[in-house]
Parts: structure tokens; sequence; C-alpha cells
């Protein structure tokens, strides 16, 4: 039993981080989209020095959440993945488009045409995987799918195609440019370009905060309980509180460019918002039309929970302090100012390895 | 094609275009951290430069199979909910593990790829081996969850229900360790001949010799040694599949009747509906010797085994004379390469050496993919076997068909630019002195 919240633990954190740092990630791509071709060119470079060294750890969060499900709670694995089939679909194929034209477009020594396919496929790549994320936690906590569907479209096209799920997965588009936003006003090396991402990062914000209204009145308009769930859950309703009440402060903080401050207030944002979603739900995880798949539910035996947990635990024991070090290396090697050589060579390997 | 069908092609397909970058991604930061660790012991340049090229490679390798791998998590169950639903609590315990793997390996490529003159050269160098040890667990771990499917354990099975359930039992299945040797070897043979069969092209074309040669040296001493011991590891993994599973061993020998000093059957088309074999060579009592290490042994043909347990045969048979006849040769060669070695021939050097490993690259890739269709289409009609049936694994979302060929135009794709990519890599390679990476200290 203790277990099971071990393992609850680890899935809502990895959904958690893969949102915040996978979502950042994505974030770059759609910023690319809403920059001048004259300014392209620089925050693509910018991009690839911030992400690059930990761009594959970002999205380990998803397999750590997938295989939580897989092993963890196959009923909900199975549930999704036949009714939600095809946005599913669609998110893959935007993860692939999107992880191999990010790579490839830095590894192709030649700069011809294929550059433009690659950076076409990586804009509307880094636009669609999160669109489809969101459309599918929009779904599954909507109570769209219905497992005694009789009709092809009732049962695979309907769930998903809501005004509900649509705009969630807006949302989660308007959060990710958000978060890359502020996280590159931190990266930025002049202030052209820190004042440039501080601007996106306030529109991105404002576009965010409209989206999340959408969210509610979407919500509304379908009837979903979701909405009296949360409004009488305090814990989830002081959660929205404390998510609302920091935006002041966090436009004060980008207006003056902290961006250690903007960055956590962010992140403490993104935490809050889907705190208040997963907590308000809980212990329901899959909200259906007539019935609900609860945690406990859908759980596997206590044998392979256990397994599971100890697994995570183990495994959490050893990624954490390297995943530590690995940002934190590339962050301070990054303002380390004192070597030169050291930035040397690393311009010099920016030409070629970059 | 029906969705059945459509389903199973898909997989096949999504695996078999994975398993590639896998062997790479599992093999070649070995064969950097050697090249590696003789520049940073030699200060010799073109060891640093070879260990950059094949880096650059390696991360194009590397995102492939990075998201070949993320799709086959999703894929389990868009295409098999029925079976993950029972089999992921069982299985699952590899996967698990594999995770953590799979994370290190994320961070390790990270500190390796970027972290040229940022770091210590030999913790940067230590970091390089950890994306081989971590990749190379991966492969293991999720080597144990196929293993399960052959040989299913740790879990009782009763009217239909998987009750008992003990995930370490079932991840150290009678099938986890021959297939996980058999496999590692696999990876380093098709990485090694492979990367020493596009060097030996250079070399031919007389360019950047230092470099190219040692590179050549480099794959190939590991890939000949692998070579040599596959065919033992495929001896021990067939005695194992004649114990377990007797279907697939009858379809891979197209063994029909079951009778004693049974004959090894060579080449030859198996005609299932009359249960004959043409134009095959036959070596007596070879196949009892095969399986059960006795040339008088009883092996059991498909004649015991109820018609609609058979697995394809055709297909079955065909594969497993491709990859042996694929060991056979890669052995051979293997054996050669270090005799000359060892020996200091001249022939090693020589072009008709040259362009026999040109023409052997993709040997090795050919029996990785010909062994995987022995191990599953032989499990057919099984996905769990003995247990439970592929058809009833299946997902009930119909147009399975679209989605077929949508993963098809996708990896089709992927491999036309990962092509692309490779051939100008190698190209901007000879071309042009660009700065490299070095250490400021
Ligand atoms: C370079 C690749 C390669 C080479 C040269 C060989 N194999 Fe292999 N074989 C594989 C690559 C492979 C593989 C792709 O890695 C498989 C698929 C599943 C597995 O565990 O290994 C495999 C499976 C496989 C199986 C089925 C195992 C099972 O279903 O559990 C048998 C019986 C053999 N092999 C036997 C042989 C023999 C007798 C060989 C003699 C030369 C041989 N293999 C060479
Ligand atoms: C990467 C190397 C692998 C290759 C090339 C491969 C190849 C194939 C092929 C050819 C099929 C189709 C069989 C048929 O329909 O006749 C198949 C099916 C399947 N494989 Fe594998 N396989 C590999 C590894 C694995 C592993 C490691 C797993 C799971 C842990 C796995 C799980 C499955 C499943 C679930 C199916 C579908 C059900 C079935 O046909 O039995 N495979 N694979
Ligand atoms: C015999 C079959 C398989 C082998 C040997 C294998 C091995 C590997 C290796 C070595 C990697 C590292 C990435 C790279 O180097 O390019 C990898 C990546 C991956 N594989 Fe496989 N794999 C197999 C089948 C599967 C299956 C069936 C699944 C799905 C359940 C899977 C899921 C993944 C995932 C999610 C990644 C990405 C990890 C990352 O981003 O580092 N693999 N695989």
């Amino acid at each position: 039993m203790l277990m099971l919240y071990v393992v609850t633990a680890f899935l809502y954190i990895a959904l958690l981080f893969y949102l915040l740092f996978g979502g950042a990630d994505f974030g770059a791509g759609i910023i690319e989209l809403f920059t001048d071709d004259s300014k392209k060119e620089r925050s693509r470079l910018l991009t690839y020095k911030a992400i690059g060294p930990i761009w594959e750890a970002n999205h380990m969060w998803l397999i750590i959440a997938i295989v939580i499900l897989f092993v963890g709670f196959p009923a909900i694995y199975t549930t999704l993945s036949i009714y939600l089939h095809i946005p599913l679909s669609l998110m893959l194929v935007g993860i692939i488009a999107r992880g191999t034209a990010f790579i490839f477009r830095h590894y192709d020594p030649v700069i011809g045409n294929l550059q433009k396919v690659y950076n076409l496929i990586y804009v509307y790549s880094s636009f669609l995987t999160p669109f489809f994320l969101g459309n599918i936690a929009g779904t599954v906590i909507s109570g769209r799918i219905n497992p005694n569907a009789s009709t092809f479209p009732e049962a695979y096209l309907y769930p998903w195609s809501g005004y509900f799920p649509v705009v969630v997965g807006l949302f989660t588009v308007c959060i990710c440019g958000f978060l890359a936003a502020v996280f590159l006003i931190g990266e930025a090396e002049d202030d052209d370009d820190r004042r440039l991402f501080r601007n996106k990062a306030i529109r991105l914000n404002l576009l965010t905060v409209i989206a999340g209204g959408l969210v509610f009145l979407a919500a509304y308009v379908e009837e979903m309980a979701l909405m009296t769930e949360l409004l009488s859950n305090t814990v989830s309703l002081i959660s929205l509180l404390l998510a609302s009440i920091s935006l002041p402060i966090l436009w004060v903080q980008v207006k003056s460019l902290r961006y250690k401050s903007a960055r956590a207030l962010a992140a403490f944002q993104v935490t809050m918002i889907l705190f208040a979603l997963f907590y308000s739900i809980y212990p329901s995880f899959v909200i259906m039309e007539d019935s609900v798949l609860t945690l406990e539910g859908a759980a596997a035996g206590s044998s392979t929970l256990t397994a599971l947990g100890i697994a995570l635990l183990v495994g959490s024991a050893f990624i954490l302090p390297a995943l530590f070090y690995l940002i934190y290396s590339f962050q301070k090697k990054r303002f380390d100012q004192d070597t030169d050589i050291a930035n040397m060579v690393a311009e010099e390997q920016g030409k070629i390895d970059l | 094609m029906d969705d059945f069908i459509a389903a199973r092609s898909q997989m096949a397909l999504s695996l078999g275009f994975h398993i590639i970058f896998a062997c790479i991604g599992m093999i070649m930061p070995f064969f950097m951290a050697i090249s590696h660790y003789l520049y940073l012991k030699k200060k010799n340049d073109h060891y640093r430069k070879l260990t950059v090229a094949w880096s650059k490679g390696v991360a194009i390798f590397f995102v492939t199979g990075a998201v070949s791998g993320t799709m086959l998590s999703f894929e389990l169950g868009l295409l098999w909910p029925e079976f993950m639903l029972h089999a992921g609590p069982i299985f699952g315990m590899p996967f698990s593990l594999e995770g953590t793997a799979f994370f290190l390996e994320a961070i390790a490529i990270g500190f390796f790829l970027y972290g040229w003159g940022k770091f210590h050269p030999w913790f940067h160098w230590f970091t390089g081996v950890m994306v081989g040890v971590t990749g190379l667990a991966s492969g293991i771990l999720v080597v144990a969850a196929n293993g399960w499917m052959n040989a299913p354990t740790g879990f009782d099975y009763v009217d239909g229900k998987f009750l008992n359930v003990d995930p370490m039992a079932a991840m150290f299945n009678d099938a986890w360790f021959t297939q996980a040797l058999h496999m590692t070897l696999a990876a380093f043979v098709a990485t090694g001949f492979a990367v020493a069969g596009i060097h030996a092209i250079l070399l031919m074309r007389g360019k950047n010799n230092p470099l190219h040669r040692s590179a050549l040296k480099i794959a190939l001493s590991l890939g000949a040694v692998a070579a040599i011991l596959q065919p033992l590891s495929g001896d021990i993994s067939a005695k194992d599949v004649a114990q377990r599973q007797p279907a697939k061993i009858a379809a891979m020998e197209a063994h029909f009747h079951t009778e004693s000093f049974a004959p090894l059957i060579l080449g030859g088309i198996p005609d299932e509906d009359n249960k004959i074999v043409n134009y095959a060579i036959k070596i007596p009592g070879g196949l009892s010797f095969l399986a059960h290490g006795d040339f008088n042994a009883e092996v059991i043909g498909l004649d015991r085994i109820p018609e609609d347990e058979h697995p394809p045969v055709l297909i079955t048979h065909l594969a497993f004379q491709i990859m042996v006849a694929c060991g056979m040769i890669l052995m051979m060669t293997g054996i050669l390469w270090l005799f000359g070695q060892w020996r200091k021939k001249a022939f090693v050097d020589s072009r008709w050496f040259l362009t026999l490993l040109a023409f052997l690259t993709p040997l090795g890739f050919i029996a990785v993919e010909a062994g995987w269709v022995v191990t599953e289409v032989g499990r057919q009609p099984w996905i769990i076997y003995g247990i439970m049936k592929t058809r009833d694994g299946m997902t009930p979302m119909p147009g399975i068909v679209y989605s077929f060929w949508l993963y098809t135009f996708i990896y089709l794709s992927l491999s036309g630019i990962v092509t692309l990519l490779l051939i100008r890599q190698i190209r901007d390679l000879d071309k042009k002195e660009t700065p490299l990476p070095t250490y400021p200290r």
C-alpha cells in the first residue's frame, strides 16, 4: 500500500517534470515561430547552446511516466491507448519529427535547402506535440471517453475533439512557450536578446492567462463536473489562488530581468495549476463518461508495485545526482568567465560542433 | 491487408528499425572510448579526429534510436493493449530498470557530446564509457522482457487470470540469458563489421589513411572476436529453444516429421502443404545433435504440434538460414583477420581484403534482422508463448492499416535522411580541415 503512494508520487513528478523541462524545450520551438527572420539564426544558436546537453534528459520524463503507467497502472495505460489512439499517434509523430529535426539541423554539415525543411518541421512539431499532449490530458479528465460506444466516431474521435480538450491543448502550448521565454531570458548573452525574450515572456504569459480562462469557460459550457470539483476543493482552490497571486510578482521579476526568481515563479505557477487539477480529481485519474479509473483500482498487484517502487527509488538515487550535476555544470560553464581558453575552445567548437 | 496483419507488420517494422539504432547506440560508445583512450595516452591527433568524427555520427543515430524507442513504448499499447494489460505488471521489472538505464544514458551522452574542452579529459572519457555501459544494460534488460514472451514465468495462470505475480522470476526467465548473450554479441558483430566496412571503403579511396586504418582496426578487433563467439552462443540458443519451444525449432529447421537421428536441413524451400522441403542439403543426424547434443536424440516435428499452433514455416526457416549463413561468413572473415593481424600478414591491407570487408558491411545487420524474425515469427501464433494468442492481444480499434502506412512513411523518410546525413558527415571529414575540439589544459 505504501508502495502505491511511492509509485503514484513518481508518476505525478514525472508528468510535472515533463511539462516543465520538456515543455520549456517545446516552447523554444514555439518561440522560434514568432521570431522575426532577422533574429531567427541567433535565437536558434542560443536555444541549442542552452538546451543541447540536457535535451535527451528532458524527454526521459515521458518515458518514465509511460513505464510507470504500463507496469504499475496497466488499466490506465491500455484504456488510453485504445480510445486515444489517434491523438497519441499524432503526438508521437510530433515527438519524432521534432527530436530528429532539432538534432539533424545542427549535425548536417551542408547548409542548404534541407535546413529550411528541418526548421519548418522543428517549428511546427514544437507546436503540434504539446498541443496533443494537452489535448490528451484534457480528454483524460473530461469524461468524454465512452467504453460502450458502438460507432467508430463515438469511440475514437469524439472523446478528444470537444471544446474542452482542444482548449486544454492550446493552454498547454501557451504554457510551454511561456516557460521557454522565461528560461531563455537567463540564457541570453546580451541585452538585446534578453529584452527580446522578456517581451515574449510577458506576451506569452498574457496568452496563457487568457487560455486558462478559456479552459474554465469550456469546462463550464460543457457542464463538466471538473468545475464544481475544482471550486469546491479548498486545497485546489488555494493552489489556483496562489498561482494567480504570484502573477504580478512574476511580471515585476521578468520586467527587471531577474531571471532566477522569474524561473522559480514560472515553475511554481505551473506546478500549482497541475497540482490543483490532480488533487481535485484524486484518487481518480481517468474520468470517463459514466465511470472513473482510480489509481488504486487500476493498479497492478502489490508484488509488482513493490518491485516498481524499489526500482524507481533506487533509480532516482542514481539519476538525480547525475542530472543535477549535468545541469549545474553546463550552467556554470556557460557563465564561467575566468577560463578564457575554455571559452575560446568552446567558440572554436561552436563552428563545427554546435 | 487486414488490421491484424497491419498491426504485426507495423510492430515488426518499428522493432526492425529501432534495433539498428539500438545496436549502434550500444556499441559505438565503446569504439569511441578506445579511440579516445588512445588519443589521451598517445596524444596522436588522428585519434582525436576519429573520436570526434564518430561522435557526430553517434549523435545522429542516438536521437533516431531515442525517438524510435519512445514510439515503441507507446506502440506496445496502441497495437497490443490486451496483451499489455496482463503482461505489463509481469514483465515490467526489466522495463522499470531500463528507465533508469536510459536516463543515465541520456545524461551521459549530454556530458560526452557537449563536454569537449569543458571537463577534465578523463572525466569526459568516463562519461563516454558510461554511455556504452548504460546502453548495453538497457539492451540486455529489454531482451529479458522479450525472453519472457518466449518463456513466460513468474505467475500462475488460472482460468484466464494471471495470479501470484513475481516480477523478479519473470525477469530471470529461462530465455533471458541465452537471448541477452546472443544479442549482445550480435550487436558487436553487426556494428563492428559495418563500421569496418565503411572505413575499408574510405581506405580504398586512399583518404586520410592513419585515421581510417585505426578506425578499421578498432572496429574489427571487437567485431571479429564477437563473430567467432557468435555461432557458439547460437548453438546454446538453439539447444535452449529446442527445450522450451519445440514448435519454433521445428519451424526453423522445417522439421515436419518427428524422428530420431533427424537431419539438419541446409537451405531449401519448405512446402507447408505437402510437408516436405525441396532443394535442400541434408546432414544426417545434424538436427538431433544441434538441438540435443546427441545424434540419435528424437526431435519433435510439427506433426506433434496442433495445426493451429504452427508458426509460419517458410519465413522462419529462411530467416534462420540467412542468419546462420551470415554468421558463418562473418566468423570466417573474423578468423582470417585475426590471423593476419597476429602473423603480421600483408593481406590485411590488401585491396582484395578491403573489398571483402566492404561487401560485408551490411551482413551483420542482415543477420540481426533475420535472427529477430526467427525469434518473433517463430513464436507465432503466440504473443505470450502457450498463454495468449497474438490475435487476442490486439487493439479493438479498426483502421490499423492506415497507421501502418503512416509509420512506414515515417521510417522510410527517417532512413533516407539519416543515410544522407551520414554520407555528408563522411564527405565533410575528408573535404576540409575543420578546427577540432581540444582540451585547454
Ligand atoms: C550478427 C548477428 C547474428 C549472427 C551472426 C547469428 N545470430 Fe542468431 N540471432 C541473432 C543474431 C545473430 C539475434 C538478432 O540477435 C537473435 C534474435 C533474438 C536473439 O536473442 O538473438 C538471434 C536468434 C537466434 C536464435 C533464436 C533464439 C530464441 O528464439 O530464443 C537461434 C537458435 C540462433 N540465433 C542461432 C544462431 C546460430 C546457430 C548462429 C550461427 C552462426 C547464429 N545464430 C548467428
Ligand atoms: C528489436 C528487435 C526486435 C525485432 C526486429 C522484432 C521483430 C518482430 C517481428 C518480425 C514481429 C512480427 C511477428 C509476426 O507477426 O509474425 C514482432 C512482433 C512483436 N514483438 Fe518483436 N522484435 C524485436 C524485439 C522485441 C522486444 C524486445 C519486444 C518486447 C519486449 C517485442 C515485442 C513484440 C510484440 C509485442 C509483438 C507483436 C505480437 C506478436 O507478433 O507476437 N519484440 N517483433
Ligand atoms: C531487442 C530489442 C531492443 C534493444 C536491444 C534495445 C536497445 C536500446 C538502446 C541501446 C537504446 C539507446 C538509444 C540509442 O542508443 O540510440 C534504446 C533506446 C530506447 N528504446 Fe530500445 N531496445 C529494444 C527494443 C525496445 C522496445 C521493445 C522498447 C519499448 C518498449 C524500447 C524502448 C526504447 C526507448 C523508450 C528508448 C529511448 C531511450 C533514450 O531516449 O535514451 N526499446 N533501446
